[in-house]
């Protein structure tokens, strides 16, 4: 599956407003509403809300792609963001402001630089992810023996 | 109100790490020359051949930029001769990417015909940059 490269810059722009409006008047039916969005888009970046209005609002105005790129980075950066916000949420519902505060702030921190930047969340977490926790499991010495 | 500081923290330090990581990122930099053997064995390992200098790639499904890294690499190829190009998925060698010191994709390692990193860069490399850069390691390897 390959995408309009604009389009993930797009919904991350979308996404940036809608967290920050999310932290600015304490929405949780904001958070709720990315969260949905973020669990579609990484299913299947196609059926992205935000996509969708960028194919529909914004890629008719535009030129047509000179280059696609492929969709699993989108959809890891989509996952990452879902457990932000879900985080979050855990915050606000479990009554840890601070909580839903600092995941709410780091989910848009990840948006704004995707959208200002073209930053690739992937590019930079997952393989430090993956070093940290994919550690060989015959390292791993059993506790009890 | 804590809302509002909240956003505007976060907007301000996002947008310096943003111009620290476009500053840094595709610029080729020199490797400090303390080549171990583990390090070799590792390259060894991956496919590298000694003999001619080989550019290695470090790649990921979820990394946007590796295919345009590949089509600059394949382009220096076509540029200079007698370089080889060498591409691995990160996540299926993990322990040569401790070994090596990769954190991120793309990153591609200029080894030398001694089978010895001599640079590094992180991001999509300038293919002008990274050409110059190969082409001092030919230069090296004829001397």
């Amino acid at each position: 599956m390959l995408l309009d490269p604009r389009a993930p810059r797009f919904a991350a722009a979308v996404t940036t407003v809608v967290l920050a409006g999310a932290l600015l008047v304490g929405g949780t039916p904001l958070l709720v509403g990315q969260a949905v969005v973020f669990a579609i888009t990484a299913a299947d970046p196609r059926l992205g809300p935000y996509g969708w209005l960028y194919r529909t609002l914004v890629a008719p105005r535009l030129a047509a792609p000179t280059e696609l790129e492929p969709a699993a980075p989108v959809r890891f950066a989509q996952l990452v963001g879902l457990l932000f916000v879900a985080v979050a949420l855990v915050g606000q519902f479990t009554g840890l402001p601070v909580l839903a505060l600092a995941a709410t702030g780091a989910a848009l921190a990840a948006a704004f630089l995707n959208a200002t930047f073209g930053l690739c969340l992937g590019c930079l977490g997952y393989l430090t992810l993956r070093r940290l926790i994919g550690r060989p499991m015959t390292a791993r010495v059993p506790a009890s023996s | 109100m804590t809302g509002l500081a909240v956003v505007v923290g976060v907007l301000l330090a996002a947008t310096a790490f943003g111009w620290w990581h476009r500053r840094r990122d595709g610029r080729i930099r020199s490797v400090a020359p303390t080549p171990t053997a583990a390090a070799a064995a590792t390259l060894v390992g991956l496919g590298l051949t000694p003999g001619a200098p080989t550019l290695l790639q470090f790649s990921s499904a979820v990394c946007a930029p590796c295919r345009a890294t590949r089509r600059v690499l394949e382009r220096v190829s076509a540029t200079v001769d007698g370089v080889r190009l060498l591409e691995v998925e990160a996540e299926q060698q993990l322990a040569a990417a401790r070994e090596l010191g990769v954190w991120r994709t793309p990153t591609v390692l200029l080894v030398d015909g001694e089978g010895r990193v001599a640079r590094r860069v992180s991001g999509v490399p300038d293919l002008g940059e990274l050409v110059a850069a190969v082409r001092e390691l030919t230069a090296g390897a004829n001397r």
